[in-house]
């Protein structure tokens, strides 16, 4: 997984709460076998009219947002499904950073798998950030993961909580399953428990 | 001892390891894996040279991209063949257990764990599909998670997680007549809203609970996750036993025993603490329809749609102008007044049995509205087979409905089962996202018994009068 430790970008305004999954990647992108590739889907049903030609009045398709790497959303950014899809899409757009006033959970987690820092801020912050993302590429934000901050174009910060470890393994680019294996007696110990206590399982 | 909660107990039971930050690796009984969010997880396996560490704890099986026509001679949509063959294939290569496409016991991932008994009380039970929650049912922490947590989960039989906080939905009364498990979510869910669960997992108790059978109890765990909640929770009791009992994979004779008494013991302590708690009362619901976009946007069969100028936030406002929109709706439309051109009944929030047989009763000598296309889609193939020796496939079929093969069907629409732009449709699934059962299809979430009555008038009709 790639670090994530400061990043300085285009932030793009989706002024739209409830974003679900099948929004940031319908359904039809979810037969392949492979991880990449799924930036043409991202937002597809939004992004593209029924001809397939782009839709020019959709926020990534502005000529300001085309390479946007930061999205500013509306409230609960994530919802429905578990598609993992959602955050390979959005990476492989080639968008780094979520911020909204709240995630659903699975999509929030899926996020730090990826390389992926979503930032959950106040209903304020979120007014302020979405002006400054509404003035495209004369205002970028950058992200500093390691100071938990966002600074704006205007000199403001806005400070952000995040879990320790999971700040820990973003920053440092960790895969969780090597860090897990690392716990493996204990594993077996709990699997040698439970064979005594619930024998049935 | 302090007072714990039901979804305590579980948790407690599962720690294998908890970091200074609260962080903890719990332990995984039980994992469901399907075709769509599985191939890259395997492929991961396959690069870093790992096994499947539990393959006994892992069960595949075939829904979300499967046709619902006959598939005796294959499946023509090269990329759906694909991605079933490599479930194949990854099942075969990990040793795990494959119900393929053609077995009976194939079906919606969430019908098939606990028609098996693979779904047992006080377990964890994981799988790469949001409406995992229904295994909550049976008193299992169960709840959706992304490919790269199956990857993990089947590399090391474990989860990386931070313990959620306890909400208790607390339903007293006793549902009137015609109103179901299904109406029930989605009351809760118009109640808290599509984020109101969010960090939580819901204990769902009181007498409507407790009255709704096994199948219900699904329906109202399966949606949890439409509320925002990853797992939901009913505590088991004699209709859990009475369901499990004999399952294939359920314990036998002694150790069905002394599994009974661990599971008797899984009940939230009287005065454990909840950090929330909503109330709600049966006897006042009424058949409840969906009218945007969101889950949450519900209303009642007498109700009309609202108008979102009556809405004060500004971004909340819009979204919900965009949903009607959408919808083709108009503020202040009786519900009773919107025309359908599409019935689905079927997906793992209302593809059981029970489901089935309510939907029979409705239909039953009468016919299919001219207007109305209206499907039927069993939850799996013994759901298929249990319909059949019932006979209710022959009420459907007289009735006019489509009578399918099992899988996930136009709940997501993966497969060729699918809206056309604009087309209008009563689904008795779970979501009604824009796009979910096809490009710009317009989707009205219900119960079955709400589906087959529409399906007959060919628009909303309060099923409770209607005969």
């Amino acid at each position: 997984m790639e670090k994530f430790t400061t990043l300085t970008g285009v932030a793009a305004p989706l002024e739209i709460v409830n974003v679900d999954t099948d929004m940031i990647i319908p359904k039809q992108y979810l037969k392949t076998i492979k991880r990449t590739g799924l930036g043409k889907g991202l937002f597809a049903e939004m992004r593209y009219k029924e001809d397939g030609s782009e839709n020019p009045d959709f926020v990534l398709n502005k000529p300001a947002y085309r390479k946007a790497q930061i999205l500013v959303a509306g409230d609960n950014f994530g919802c429905g499904s578990s598609r993992e899809h959602a955050p390979w899409a959005l990476l492989d757009f080639g968008i780094r950073c979520v911020i909204s006033t709240s995630f659903a959970d699975i999509f929030y987690n899926n996020c730090f798998k990826n390389g992926i820092l979503p930032i959950t801020v106040s209903p304020e912050d979120l007014d302020k950030l979405m002006d400054d993302a509404r003035r495209g590429a004369n205002a970028t934000l950058t992200i500093d993961l390691e100071a938990q901050e966002i600074r704006g174009p205007d000199g403001g910060k806005v400070s952000f909580e995040i879990d320790a470890f999971r700040k820990h393994c973003l920053l440092n680019g960790l895969d969780d399953i090597g860090l897990t294996m690392e716990k493996a007696p204990s594993i077996e110990a709990y699997e040698k428990k439970t064979a005594t206590v619930h024998p049935w399982l | 001892m302090t007072a714990r909660t039901l979804y305590d107990k579980i948790w407690d039971d599962h720690v294998v390891d908890t970091q200074p930050d609260g962080t903890c690796l719990i332990y995984i009984d039980r994992h469901l894996v399907h075709e769509v969010t599985s191939p890259q997880a395997f492929e991961g396996l396959r690069v870093a040279g790992r096994k499947v560490r539990a393959p006994q704890k892992t069960l595949a099986v075939v829904d979300h991209n499967v046709p619902t026509t006959d598939r005796s001679h294959g499946i023509e949509d090269p990329e759906s063949a694909l991605q079933v063959a490599t479930l194949a294939d990854n099942a075969r290569d990990f040793g795990v257990e494959y119900y393929n496409e053609l077995d009976q016991r194939q079906g919606i991932v969430h019908v098939v764990g606990p028609e098996q008994g693979f779904t047992l009380p006080g377990t964890t039970i994981v799988c790469g599909d949001s409406h995992t929650s229904t295994h909550g049912a049976f008193g299992a922490l169960a709840h959706g998670i992304g490919t790269s947590e199956v990857e993990h989960v089947l590399a090391t039989q474990t989860l990386i997680q931070k313990k959620a906080k306890n909400m208790l939905v607390q339903v007293d009364g006793t549902l009137p007549e015609g109103v179901t498990a299904k109406d029930i979510i989605l009351a809760i869910i118009g109640e808290i809203g599509t984020a109101g669960g969010t960090g939580h997992v819901i204990e769902y108790a009181g007498e409507a609970i407790r009255s709704l059978s096994m199948e219900g109890r699904m329906t109202v765990c399966n949606m949890s996750i439409e509320g925002g909640a990853r797992a939901g929770l009913v505590a088991p009791d004699e209709k859990t036993y009475a369901y499990l009992k004999d399952r294939p994979k359920a314990p036998k004779g002694a150790a069905w025993a002394e599994a009974v008494r661990f599971w008797e013991t899984l009940r939230t302590d009287e005065g454990a603490h909840f950090d929330a708690v909503i109330r709600l009362d049966a006897a006042n619901l009424p058949p409840i329809v969906t009218w945007g976009t969101s889950p949450e946007d519900v209303i009642s069969i007498n109700g009309v749609v609202p108008n979102p100028d009556d809405i004060q936030e500004e971004t909340k406002r819009q979204s919900k102008w965009r949903a009607l929109e959408y919808m083709g709706l108009k503020p202040g439309t009786k519900i009773t007044d919107i025309a359908l051109d599409r019935v689905f009944i079927g997906s793992c929030t209302n593809g059981r049995i029970e489901d089935l047989r309510e939907v029979a009763r409705i239909v039953a000598g009468k016919a299919v509205n001219p207007n109305v296309n209206a499907m039927i889609v069993p939850g799996s193939g013994l759901v298929k087979m249990q319909a059949e020796a019932e006979g209710l496939d022959k009420i459907f079929k007289a009735a006019g409905f489509d009578w399918r093969e099992p899988g996930c069907s136009m709940c997501l629409a993966m497969n060729a089962d699918k809206l056309k732009p604009g087309e209008r449709c009563a689904s008795t699934s779970n979501r009604n996202f824009e796009g979910r059962q096809g490009f710009k299809g317009r989707t009205h979430l219900v119960s079955p018994a709400m589906a087959a009555a529409a399906a007959i008038a060919g628009h909303f009709v309060d099923v409770r009068s209607f005969g």
